[in-house]
Order: structure tokens, then sequence, then C-alpha cells
């Protein structure tokens, strides 16, 4: 394989996953609460497809495509519950919506 | 030479890819912060490549760079993409409590890395020319894993549905508001 072998992307994509856990854990914002998460996904989804090249095996990429969908229908629904929150007068700030504390 | 040429493109993409994430987290500006994971989408997209995965680096570009992306940055636009400091809010013990934790996180990850290393990870396979090109994705899709194909498209269904459902104001709440 030219160049970097695949435990150079695999520390890529470690790196990036915690960039974007901080990111969820850090930011108050949701809609950068869900930009951190797509990071934190496609840190993911970098792992599969190193591995998947690594292994010659494509079952990685399908679990990648998968991701990319689950990670589509995640961004909507998230999304949508921003804009409805908006829409109640509820402050876009994730400290603030504790209304289920227990 | 190839094998320079691929280092390079490699740090570059790699590069791009840790900055632009960085960016996400720390800009002030949502919509700077969308702007910068497209950045960092585009660039996981070459390292897709790099990997011998072109079907996933098309798809990454079009269905994530483009329209997820788009989705995104008209909410912001719709919500007035106000601003919010990356280090505004919370106990200062709370923010010390998440660095530690993302810290803690990734030292686990690179630990565990590090010990799997050293028993085959730098002897990866050959593969075809053809591996993740669209049709060999496509027929393991429609063959191996039918019922994965099939599940993703409900999924996205019902995520469509209940985004529209969310999206759509009951109308007692319009009167009070």
């Amino acid at each position: 394989m030219d160049g970097p072998d695949v435990g150079w992307y695999l520390i890529v994509a470690a790196i990036l996953f915690g960039i974007g856990a901080l990111g969820v854990m850090l930011r108050r914002s949701p809609l950068i609460v869900l930009l951190s998460l797509e990071i934190m996904l496609n840190a993911g989804n970098l792992t599969f497809v190193a591995f998947a090249r690594q292994q010659g095996n494509l079952d990685g990429q399908i679990f990648a495509l998968a991701v990319m969908a689950v990670a589509a229908a995640e961004v909507a629904i998230g999304l949508g519950l921003i804009v409805a929150m908006a829409r109640r007068r509820v402050p876009l700030d994730v400290d603030q919506a504790s209304a289920l504390r227990g | 030479m190839g094998n320079v040429l691929v280092w390079v493109v490699w740090f570059v993409a790699a590069g791009a890819c840790l900055g632009t994430g960085v960016a996400v987290v720390t800009m002030t500006n949502p919509f700077f912060s969308a702007l910068a994971l497209i950045g960092n989408l585009a660039s996981l997209a070459v390292l897709f490549l790099l990997l011998s995965a072109e079907f996933l680096a098309a798809a990454q570009v079009l269905v994530y760079a483009g329209a997820v992306m788009v989705m995104f940055l008209f909410v912001i636009a719709y919500l007035g993409g106000r601003a919010d400091a990356p280090w505004a809010g919370g106990h200062r013990l709370v923010r010390g409590a998440a660095v530690v934790a993302a810290a803690a996180l990734l030292v686990e990850i690179v630990v565990v890395l590090g010990l799997a290393w050293g028993d085959n990870l730098t002897d990866p396979a050959d593969v075809s020319a053809s591996f993740g090109d669209p049709a060999e994705i496509g027929q393991a899709f429609l063959t191996d894993h039918l019922l994965a194909f099939e599940i993703t498209s409900i999924v996205l269904l019902v995520a469509a549905v209940g985004g529209v459902v969310l999206g759509t104001t009951p109308e007692k709440d319009e009167e009070a508001a």
C-alpha cells in the first residue's frame, strides 16, 4: 500500500473523535453540539474504512455507508428538535433545557 | 516518487481534517462552525480516496458536505446564527472536567491502538483495483447486506416523517405565541 500505514489513519480518527467529544461536552449551543457529533461519527467512519482497507474486506465500507445514512437521519431529527425549541421560545442552550432533570 | 506524493497528500488532508475539526469546536459563530465542518468532511473524503474507498468518498461529498450541510446552514440562517462563546457559561470545574474527559477518551483510544499496532496493523491486505468502486459496493449491498440496506431505507423514512412532525406547529401553540 502506497503512503502511510493504516495505523496513521487510526491515529487521525482517534484525535478527531477526541475533538468531537470535547465539542459535545463543552459547547452549549445545540447546533454546535450537533456539528461536533458529526465529527465523532465521521471519526468512526474513518476507522471503519481504514480497517476495511487493512483487512481487504468491503464490509467496513458498507457499515460506513449505513453510518452515513443514520447520521443524515439524526441531523433531520436534531434540526427538527432545534427548530421546535426555537419556535416555543425555549432558549437555545443545552444547559437550560433541563425540564426532564430527574 | 508516487509514494512521496501520497504522503504529501495524506499530510495535507490529515492536517486540514484536524485543523477544521478544532475550528468547528472553537468557532464562536455557528455559521463558521458549519463551514469548517464542510472542510472537515471534504478532507475526510480525500483520506477515503487514499484508502481506496472511491464510492464512499463521492457519497461523502455529495450526501454529507452537500445535502446534510446545506440543511444545517438553512437552519442556522433561519435561527439567526447567534454567537456562542466556546468557553462561556457553565462552572469552571465543569469545563475542566469536559477537557479532562475528552483527553482521557483520546488517551484510551491511542493506548488500545498502540497495543494492537504491533500485531498486524502494518501489513495491509492486497486489494484489487476495483475495491470500493460503486459496482462492488452495490453488489455487496444487494446480496450480503440486503437486510441492512432495507433497514436503512426504513430509518430514513421514519426520520423524514419525524422531521415533518417536529417541524409543524400545533395550532394551539400558534395562538399562544
